[in-house]
């Protein structure tokens, strides 16, 4: 009985030291490339909010829509105003988990990443691929994928619409460091 | 056994709590910045006027603006169309704050050059501040001929200050208003019962229909208007239309003249007896 008691209240113990296992950044790097023969657009974002959970490999990733720097002025409150209409929907939002997280150990992994992503008011599923490393306290997670505009029913009006792409590649770099 | 039973829960609850712990701590950690609130109105004018709106640094951006005839002049003159008033209009923004600008009208062929300087900028989130504030400043010369060869008035006779504090407030992603005091200063006036000084004050507020279409309105309210010409309040109503970096303005509207000393202290046309112009302003942004 008194032994049943102690192990449960280990157990209880080491839950509550868990959160050694998550990992977390605030300015993680996200940007995105449409690619078109009238003009090329990118942005970029250097505050993204990363936490994973490196006990069951749970990653949640979240993105200020406003916080995207456009080279051109114009464009990018043409994206906040007219395309990704940010002061309706401020955020993107990925839930997802990195399905064989438990092969990290010190060496590079080729990290399968599969969950939803949240943009505009619409959910996808999506699977990536990315590169996931250890070096000394940080964890890097990095790659990069390819969503379809029409997924996340924003329009393009025709007068613009080879200006730009309707597949559009996204590309990450998430330094976390240990949450306390 | 009740204690078992309790810390078992515990446990559990410790478990299952995994995924809502990210989210918990993705709460915590979002911070709730402070945000400029941008795009009041889609273009630097809210219709004859000018919005708070300025561009940001090293854009250049072109301005056509067009005046017809009065509509009630008849299908003789094809409801105003056949006469035109012109203003061309360059700006340069020195900084995201701070444009300056140079332009011709067409009507009284007068120069104008103003400069205009984002004072404040509305935010939101931590540090909310409610309005966006910007100063307009312009000085005009009129060139045209229209006195006796032997009264020719000095460059300075004809120059003309005028002073707005533009204060706007975007209510929401849709619904934008304008309040502009403005103060005109004129080195010359037609006629002794007129003030060199004209004080008036403008409301203007735009809706969005859509994305890239909104419906905006500007009146100006003069408190001493010209005797001489008898002046009207300067009313318009529009239409906006951006198409990528052009924004286009479909206006109705009592004033003839294109710049603030004209609008607002010399109109004569009286909007509801059918004195209206149409017109139109076509900006592009490089």
């Amino acid at each position: 009985m008194k032994t049943l008691f102690t192990l449960i209240l280990t157990l209880l113990i080491i839950s509550q030291v868990k959160s050694q296992d998550k990992f977390l950044t605030k300015t993680g790097f996200v940007s995105f490339f449409s690619h078109s023969l009238v003009e090329d657009i990118k942005a970029e974002n250097n505050q993204g909010l990363s936490i994973i959970d490196t006990k069951t490999g749970e990653i949640i990733i979240q993105l200020l829509m406003r916080s995207f720097m456009f080279k051109k002025a114009l464009m990018q409150e043409h994206f906040n105003e007219n395309y990704i209409e940010s002061s309706t929907y401020p955020k993107a939002i990925f839930k997802g988990r990195i399905l064989n997280y438990d092969q990290l150990v010190n060496e590079d992994l080729v990290a399968e990443i599969e969950g939803v992503l949240f943009v505009h008011g619409k959910e996808k599923e999506i699977k990536i691929t990315g590169e996931m490393k250890r070096d000394s306290d940080e964890l890097i997670l990095s790659g990069d994928f390819m969503v379809e505009v029409a997924d996340f029913d924003i329009k393009i009006p025709t007068i613009v619409v080879n200006n730009i792409a309707k597949i559009v590649k996204v590309s990450f770099e998430f330094h976390h460091t240990p949450y306390k | 056994m009740k204690k078992i039973i309790i810390t078992i829960f515990i446990v559990g609850f410790n478990i299952t709590g995994f995924a809502q712990d990210l989210e918990l701590i993705l709460a915590q950690e979002t911070v709730n910045e402070t945000t400029i609130v941008s795009a009041t109105f889609k273009g630097t004018r809210l219709l004859n006027g000018h919005s708070v709106e300025t561009r940001k640094k090293e854009t250049f951006e072109f301005l056509i603006s067009h005046r017809f005839g009065r509509i009630n002049s008849g299908a003789y003159n094809l409801f105003g169309l056949d006469q035109s008033n012109i203003r061309f209009g360059f700006e340069y923004a020195l900084s995201d704050n701070l444009t300056v600008a140079f332009g011709r009208s067409s009507f009284e062929k007068t120069y104008d050059s103003y400069l205009k300087y984002r004072l404040l900028q509305q935010k939101k989130g931590e540090k909310p501040f409610p309005f966006s504030i910007t100063f307009f400043g312009s000085a005009t010369e009129k060139t045209l001929k229209d006195y006796s060869p032997d009264k020719k008035p000095t460059f300075t006779n004809r120059l003309t200050y005028t002073s707005q504090l533009l204060i706007a407030k975007k209510m929401n992603s849709n619904l934008s208003f304008q309040f502009s005091p403005t103060y005109i200063h004129f080195n010359t006036v037609r006629k002794i019962e007129d003030s060199n000084d004209v004080f008036a004050l403008g409301f203007g507020g735009r809706m969005k229909i859509s994305n890239r279409v909104s419906i905006n309105g500007e009146y100006y309210y003069s408190l001493n208007p010209f005797k001489s010409i008898n002046a009207q309040n300067s009313l318009g109503l529009g239409i906006d239309i951006e198409t990528g970096g052009h924004v286009f303005q479909l206006i109705f509207t009592n004033s003839r003249s294109m710049i603030e000393k004209g609008f607002i202290a010399e109109t004569t046309g009286n909007f509801f007896k059918g004195d209206i112009h149409f017109g139109f302003n076509v900006s592009r942004a490089f």
